[in-house]
């Protein structure tokens, strides 16, 4: 049953994520890109955890999307022209270069994964990805690098709104 | 226990995405776009993040994912930032155009 409902899932995603970087422009990028997100929030949820799939609905395609999509309407980007894969010559032989190379580490990952001998996983509780379980390990063995990440969050709140002022002298 | 997920079809499905991330930095020249195969890398490494943890029935990888939203998040306001101050000096977002650093 989760291998009927996640091959479908993971041919979507890897389907849009290939959509994001192929389509020309960035408005489909974008929606191609939030569509792969709520694909991997399905995958998050056959994984049982479910804090994180909602997690990632409200913070990757809610948030992180609008921002993306506040910055693509702002700047009132095309289909340009100018984003054409080869504006100086050498790009297309670095592009080609890059493809294979690619292609060849992700054939070679392929071959080490499929060696791998795993061992059967461990029994998976009901309480498993709950917000109580997550919550009790992010507060109690992980509270220094909450707390670094909420100092991280106000860094970049502040240095989004300095960057981003009209003027800077 | 035959209809569950292997590992070996998570990590290959988190490292498909990750070559499709690099694929998209290295082969675009749109500076949203570059930004937007980052969060595809990010989002890969989660998936493999949470299928180890779901593997070793334990809630840390699931932390670190956490923490790995926050930096996406971070990254994006801040990237997106210097993308529009970018573009006020230079009404462009082709990586190429952007070469003032470079000498």
């Amino acid at each position: 049953m989760e291998l009927l409902i996640f091959y479908p899932l993971a041919g979507f995603c890897v389907l849009m994520a290939l959509g994001v970087i192929i389509s020309g422009n960035p408005i489909n990028s974008a929606i191609s890109l939030i569509a792969m997100m709520l694909g991997l929030a399905g995958v998050f949820v056959i994984q049982q955890a479910h804090f994180l799939a909602i997690l990632q609905v409200i913070v990757y395609a809610g948030a992180i999307m609008v921002l993306f999509m506040f910055v693509i309407m702002l700047l009132n980007l095309k289909a340009a022209e100018e984003d054409t894969w080869s504006i100086r010559p050498q790009n297309t032989y670095v592009s080609i270069l890059t493809g294979f190379l690619a292609l060849g580490a992700l054939y070679k990952i392929a071959c080490v994964i499929g060696q791998a001998e795993l061992d059967s996983p461990a029994a998976v509780p009901d309480d498993f990805g709950t917000v109580e379980r997550v919550g009790t390990t992010l507060f109690t063995d992980f509270v220094l690098p909450f707390e670094v990440a909420s100092i991280l969050l106000l860094a970049a709140m502040v240095g989004a709104v300095v960057l981003a002022k009209n003027k800077i002298d | 226990m035959d209809g569950f997920v292997p590992l070996n079809h998570y990590l290959l499905l988190s490292a498909t995405l990750f070559v499709i991330g690099v694929l998209g930095v290295l082969l675009r020249r749109n500076v949203i776009v570059v930004f937007m195969s980052i969060e595809i890398m990010l989002n890969a490494v989660n998936i493999s993040l949470i299928a180890f943890d779901h593997y070793l029935n334990n809630s840390d990888g699931q932390v670190f994912s956490f923490m790995v939203m926050c930096v996406a998040a971070a990254e994006v306001s801040v990237g997106l930032a210097i993308i529009i101050s970018m573009f006020r000096n230079k009404p462009t977002v082709n990586l190429d155009e952007f070469n003032i650093l470079k000498w």
